[in-house]
């Protein structure tokens, strides 16, 4: 008898946690905190500080939703994953957004069943040298031993970049970027590959940043976003408009030094005006934020060049220029749908 | 009633009634669990599909025993994995057997730093964790060995450097058959040779130096056929080329980093398997041998070891099946062996973590069994040959 309560009990919650639940955004002001899924640690995206707590681009982005949604920043609990949990994390519920630099592709957009609401930071797969190599360009490369960090898109990508060029080459496949690392370090590998984002990152930290490149050639398209479930479109309006509204910031020149006063008074130009709810922005009330909502965000967190020069600019040791990664207008790949 | 009653109370009926009961619980629970995937598969809107294995992987192995290329398909992926498990499996056994039998021995000496030396390494390699001792290993090798620009050379046909062991790789060309021919004579020849020695010792007590003659003859002959046929065999000798050494063959730092650690940690344990296989052995028998003459090595292989082979025998087999699947560790060093390519990459490219690790738990299974079967089939050989 005992048994089969309890294995009643089992199979209830076994379905329980398999069915979809009504609202996620319910579920987060149910919960008053925001479960936000990062990397394990990748200097300049997700790493801690001194004192502990979550900084980064993929970090910043999680408060800006805990902004727009619970309208404090720091309500927001980190689970960290690796490149092959994370989308398991994601699936079992283990978080409502999944911030950990994830390349937007077709299969895992739609055999996964998820859905990827934007491209946050236009990377590339790169690769490192030391410069005591004598190496310019990955088409003198052929030969070469090159550690791989594996569970991505990277392995293929190589092989296709090596196969296109009539090149060999030695793959040495690792598990974490740490591994991966000391295995360069220790000249197991001529080259280390992996997105040139964390190409930057992994150099930061090294003894001698200066006595390694990364080679000017990008043999892929990496496009990073956030990633939410299948099925809540009301949820992915909301992180993907929480993305947008950074970079509407940005275009805007509202930043969060100045976010307050514009809010405060009637510009001139009307979108700055529906953005910080001075005037109407039809729908709001369908995505279930405050009106102040884009405040919260540029306020708290910033816009999103606030965030990038942070986190990932030129006065932090990753030293990573805009590129691809600003607005429309000044040479960039955002553009931003207008608010209205 | 009375009927039923009689039939509990029997201790027999009873006890297969039990058994029934017991059978049906365990496959309730087994459809219960197997029902349970299926479903929450179909709730994340997921099906059970082996169609991955035959698309193109799209990634590169670093060392393969058949030939691979990025467009060849999932399931080759994975044989060639498996393979390179098989290879650093046989070469794990091999270094294991040969240090795990001398350690052993070793270890019973009556010199006793000798024994004490083999104590210490006994207990010291089997306290540590298998993982260790492979980073232990690929750190040593990477960390201490040079680039290949400043390569260890041996007469500038090997070189050792931190990407591996480089050594000539030989090509046959036309006439080799000749070669071949003869090495298959020179095998007959030394075991006709073997068999006439043995006759002959146990008529006559005359005895011939058979390995020797065999060894001589084995090399001799398909040599002689070598001049002959005009020198058919060419070496490719490796040489530097840009990054690395280009041509020959070589033994990759992984995969010496997991034979030593694999076979050195397995010793351990077969140093002990073969120690108490030796102390089970009569201590009269010993005596016995000594009395008649025998030198003490010929007292260890003619008489300690036949015998104490029945009890070495069992525990042996699972030591081979434990350095089998600890092979699977080698994704830390970055070993393309089975769990690092079907069970690894191919996982991640496709998706399908329920398939992948269901067939790489399968052919884990297979492999283990048969290795059981192989020391099953020659431990009832020995065990008939003993008494």
């Amino acid at each position: 008898m005992k048994t089969k309560i309890l294995l009643a009990a089992a199979t209830a919650g076994v379905m329980f946690a398999g069915s979809v639940l009504a609202s996620t955004l319910d579920d987060v002001r149910a919960r008053g905190k925001l479960n936000c899924i990062i990397n394990t640690g990748l200097a300049g995206f997700a790493a801690p500080d001194d004192k502990g707590n979550w900084t980064g681009f993929d970090v910043d982005f999680c408060k800006a939703v805990a902004a727009a949604t619970l309208g404090d920043a720091s309500k927001v609990n980190y689970t960290t994953a690796t490149g092959k949990t994370r989308f398991t994390k994601l699936a079992a519920g283990e978080g409502e957004i999944l911030s950990r630099n994830t390349t937007w592709t077709f299969s895992r957009d739609v055999d996964l069943s998820q859905t990827f609401i934007g491209v946050s930071y236009y990377d590339g797969q790169g690769f490192m040298v030391p410069k005591a190599l004598g190496v310019k360009s990955a088409k003198g490369l052929d030969g070469a031993s090159v550690c791989i960090q594996t569970g991505t898109t990277t392995e293929l990508n190589l092989a296709e970049f090596f196969a296109a060029n009539n090149m060999k080459y030695n793959p040495v496949p690792i598990e974490t970027n740490s591994e991966a690392q000391e295995l360069y370090k220790a000249g197991r590998c001529d080259v280390y590959t992996t997105d040139a984002s964390g190409l930057y990152a992994t150099m930061s930290s090294f003894d001698n940043p200066s006595d390694h490149m990364v080679l000017p050639e990008i043999v892929s398209k990496e496009p990073l976003g956030p990633v939410v479930r299948h099925g809540d479109d009301q949820w992915a309006d909301i992180v993907g408009w929480t993305l947008r509204a950074m970079m509407a910031g940005e275009e805007l020149n509202i930043t969060s030094a100045n976010v307050k006063s514009l809010a405060g008074k009637d510009n001139k130009n009307k979108e700055i005006n529906r953005l910080l709810g001075k005037d109407p922005l039809q729908g709001l009330s369908k995505l279930g934020l405050s009106a102040d909502w884009a405040v919260q965000v540029i306020s708290q967190v910033g816009n999103y060049a606030e965030v990038f020069e942070k986190n990932l600019g030129m006065s932090t040791p990753l030293k990573i220029a805009r590129g691809a990664n600003q607005l429309y207008r000044d040479g960039g790949l955002f553009y931003i749908p207008p608010i209205k | 009633m009375t009927y039923l009653h009689s039939i509990w109370r029997n201790e027999k009926s009873r006890e297969i009634i039990i058994q029934i009961f017991v059978l049906l619980c365990i496959g309730w629970f087994l459809s219960w669990l197997i029902s349970n995937v299926d479903a929450n598969f179909k709730a994340l809107g997921k099906d059970i599909s082996f169609e991955f294995l035959f698309i193109p992987a799209g990634y590169d192995i670093n060392q393969y025993l058949i030939d691979y290329n990025n467009r060849d398909s999932h399931l080759r992926a994975g044989i060639v994995g498996l393979l390179n498990t098989g290879l650093v499996a046989f070469f794990g056994i091999i270094l294991a057997t040969f240090l795990g039998v001398t350690i052993g021995i070793i270890r019973l000496s009556k010199n006793w730093l000798a024994s004490k030396i083999a104590y210490w390494y006994v207990e010291f390699t089997r306290n540590v964790p298998i993982l260790l001792h492979i980073l232990l290993w690929h750190g040593i090798i990477i960390n201490t060995l040079p680039h290949p620009k400043q390569a260890i050379s041996f007469a500038d046909v090997s070189f050792l450097s931190n990407r591996g062991f480089y050594i000539p790789k030989m090509l046959t060309e036309n006439g080799i058959e000749l070669v071949y021919l003869f090495v298959v004579i020179g095998i007959i020849f030394s075991i006709l040779f073997m068999k006439y020695a043995k006759k002959k010792q146990d008529l006559t007590g005359a005895q011939y130096p058979v390995f020797w003659i065999n060894l001589s003859v084995i090399f001799t002959l398909p040599l002689i056929a070598f001049f002959l046929s005009g020198m058919p065999i060419s070496l490719e000798i490796p040489a530097l080329k840009g990054f690395n050494f280009r041509g020959g063959m070589y033994m990759s730092p992984e995969l010496a980093a997991l034979t030593f650690a694999l076979g050195i940690y397995t010793a351990a344990f077969i140093a002990e398997i073969v120690r108490a296989g030796i102390l089970a052995v009569d201590k009269g028998q010993k005596e016995a041998a000594e009395s008649i003459g025998l030198k003490p090595s010929k007292v260890m292989s003619l008489v300690i070891l036949p015998q104490a082979r029945r009890v070495i025998i069992p525990p042996l087999t699972s030591q081979y099946l434990n350095l089998t699947k600890n092979s699977s560790l080698a994704i830390a060093i970055g070993y393309m062996d089975l769990v690092a390519t079907l069970g690894g990459i191919s996982l991640n490219q496709t998706g399908r973590e329920m398939e992948t690790m269901v067939i790489v738990m399968l052919i884990y299974l297979s492999v283990s069994l048969s290795i059981s079967a192989l020391m099953n089939w020659y431990n009832n050989r020995v065990k008939l040959v003993g008494r």
